[in-house]
């Protein structure tokens, strides 16, 4: 993501014979530090140093009897990752279930998300009356406030005063029974109200995307006879493709470490079909106040996340420059 | 050049559909909050039976919304301000000079972005209790403990982007600054931030609906006296009853400030995004 840019150095600059000579006597050499350094000290307090903590956690037994004194806690050793790896025992299976429903929900959230933000985007592409209306709408979800959207939807979901089930049944599609926030429902019920709020973000930024594809390429396509579907296939999608590679690892990264639909939609009592990895940790740690091995278990997510990304960007850099 | 019509059905079906699937929930916060209690307990309707306003003003009663309104707004304005001004000083130090370090430090800021709240959210808390143990302030449940972590939830994207804004404004203006006088901080503030008026205006609205919206580190890191609207909005809720009505109007209230400040302001975020994006 950082590349390194080649410095951007003035023409009247670069042909001095001293090097550097014009910014040295303005700028002392430890300026630019010392202009970073408020940034740094902030990322480090708060997203470096207690992921590191963390890690150190993971190997205390630490359970709410050390919460004020935490550094006098014992240590487990690697019993805590035992724990949450033995896959026999509850705490270890329950983990692997929230994993693989984790994925299950980014997969299915991710594909909505980005399916209905191209859909969105390529048919607002060209101009018509009432596009830029749309557009500014179809960004509210987005901007809402995550828990005044959710909580809206729980609201919608309810079984006996939901706006969903009126809906279905005046339809004629169900009874107007169901329980969408109770067993495998609530997984479908998650995934929709995920989608609802991420989709804007991926219509957002593959608008901004389409705004590079110039015109004249379309131009040249119809004059060759080249339909909606095969302009679309051969054009937009490959000069859409950077934007794609950064957009679907940041779609991924916030379904997989969603927490926020889950833990609005159901509370303290998230059903097993919903149990995302965050609200699992969270509960780990927070309600059942077993800290160590929640921190283990965030470790083993760090982990997973880890890998993940470090298959995908290379992959993805590859696909990209075979293109 | 022309769309086939198949195109236009096409986009006809397709916009109606999503605009539907978007209005929808709107409808019901709208609706549902200008309901009377009785319409919302019952089996839903689309037309309220009778039209009140009661629900808006009955939310600062019911639970005390004036005071979670100015902790959020507090926290939030203050972890704005400290994020704008951080990630101005980083983001000019990244586009104007070249030093040691330099990727290094934005590998580094990126990559906290891509990692979950759940990871760090436990050793933070250990650590803000230890250091309120340390000096005797009262750190952990404090709107500054909040002001402190919501700040560097958005420092990595607000740097990313201004540095995009700022690579954007030509060097010569800062050296024409630099003739008339000015050191490399004077260039900042008189010829580089005006010109980048809108993309710091974006980063702003960025970083408040970021600190406004956020639920994890608020339903730890607040107490009674420092809570926040993500989780004062859940107090309408009881054991025995949801005052349905009021939570609609109260979600409403705090969704207009930063709906209306994001849709004013998308279209310069939109521009920022491809500017990162292009680099």
């Amino acid at each position: 993501m950082a590349t390194s840019t080649p410095p951007r150095t003035g023409r009247a600059q670069s042909s001095r014979p001293v090097r550097r000579a014009p910014r040295s006597h303005l700028a002392p050499r430890w300026l630019p530090y010392a202009m970073l350094a408020p940034a740094l000290v902030f990322e480090l307090l708060v997203h470096i140093v207690p992921m590191l903590t963390g890690i150190f956690i993971s190997t205390l037994q630490l359970t709410q009897f050390y919460v004020r004194r935490w550094l006098d806690a014992p240590s487990a050793g690697a019993g805590n990752f035992e724990v949450a790896l033995n896959f026999d025992g509850a705490i270890g299976a329950s983990l692997l279930r929230s994993f693989a429903i984790t994925f299950a929900f980014t997969i299915a959230t991710l594909a909505l998300s980005w399916a209905l933000g191209m859909f969105a985007a390529v048919l607002l592409q060209r101009p018509f009356r009432g596009r830029n209306a749309l557009r500014t709408l179809f960004l509210v979800p987005y901007a809402l406030p995550v828990y005044a959207g959710v909580i809206v939807w729980k609201f919608m979901l309810g079984r006996d005063n939901g706006m969903v089930n009126a809906l279905l049944s005046g339809l004629g599609i169900t009874d107007g029974t169901t329980f969408w926030l109770l067993g495998d429902n609530a997984f479908v019920s998650t995934v929709v109200v995920a989608v609802w709020r991420l989709w804007p973000f991926a219509f957002l930024t593959l608008m901004a995307g389409l705004q590079s594809v110039p015109g004249e390429v379309y131009e040249a396509a119809a004059v060759d006879g080249a339909g909606m579907w095969q302009q679309f296939r051969s054009f937009t999608l490959p000069m859409l493709r950077p934007v794609n590679q950064v957009l679907l690892l940041v779609l991924f990264l916030w379904s997989f470490n969603d927490f926020n639909v889950p833990y609005i939609l159901f509370g303290q009592s998230v059903p097993a079909s919903a149990d995302l990895i965050s609200i699992h940790v969270y509960q780990a740690s927070f309600i059942t106040w077993n800290f160590g091995v929640g921190s283990a278990m965030s470790v083993l997510l760090l982990l997973v996340l880890l890998v993940i990304t470090a298959v995908y960007l290379p992959l993805s850099s590859r696909r990209m420059r075979d293109a | 050049m022309r769309e086939p019509i198949s195109f236009r059905v096409l986009r006809v079906v397709g916009l109606t559909l999503l605009t539907l699937f978007v209005l929808g929930p709107i409808y019901v916060m709208v609706s549902s909050s200008l309901k009377p209690l009785g319409d919302v307990r019952g089996k839903f309707t689309w037309i309220p039976s009778t039209i009140t306003v009661a629900p808006f003003v009955d939310i600062w009663s019911t639970v005390p919304l004036a005071r979670y309104f100015a902790n959020s707004l507090v926290i939030s304005l203050l972890a704005t301000l400290c994020s704008v001004l951080l990630a101005i000083s980083a983001a000019y130090a990244i586009s104007r000079y070249r030093f040691r370090g330099r990727s290094a430090f934005r590998i580094t800021v990126l990559s906290t972005q891509m990692f979950p709240g759940i990871l760090f959210l436990l050793p933070l808390y250990l650590i803000f209790v230890n250091i309120g143990q340390l000096t005797g302030f009262a750190l952990q449940g404090s709107r500054l403990a909040l002001v402190i972590t919501y700040l560097t939830f958005s420092l990595p994207f607000a740097i990313w982007m201004l540095v995009g804004y700022f690579d954007s404004i030509p060097r010569e203006l800062d050296e024409a600054a630099h003739v008339d006088g000015a050191g490399p901080i004077g260039a900042l503030v008189r010829v580089v931030l005006p010109s980048a008026a809108p993309g710091i205006a974006a980063v702003a609205i960025y970083s408040f609906m970021t600190a406004w919206g956020e639920t994890l580190f608020a339903s730890v890191m607040t107490n009674q006296s420092s809570r926040t609207l993500a989780i004062g909005l859940r107090e309408y809720s009881t054991q025995t009853n949801v005052y349905w009505n009021e939570v609609m109007a109260a979600s409403l209230v705090v969704s207009v400030p930063v709906v209306v400040g994001f849709l004013l302001l998308q279209r310069y975020l939109v521009q920022g995004l491809t500017a990162g994006a292009v680099k």
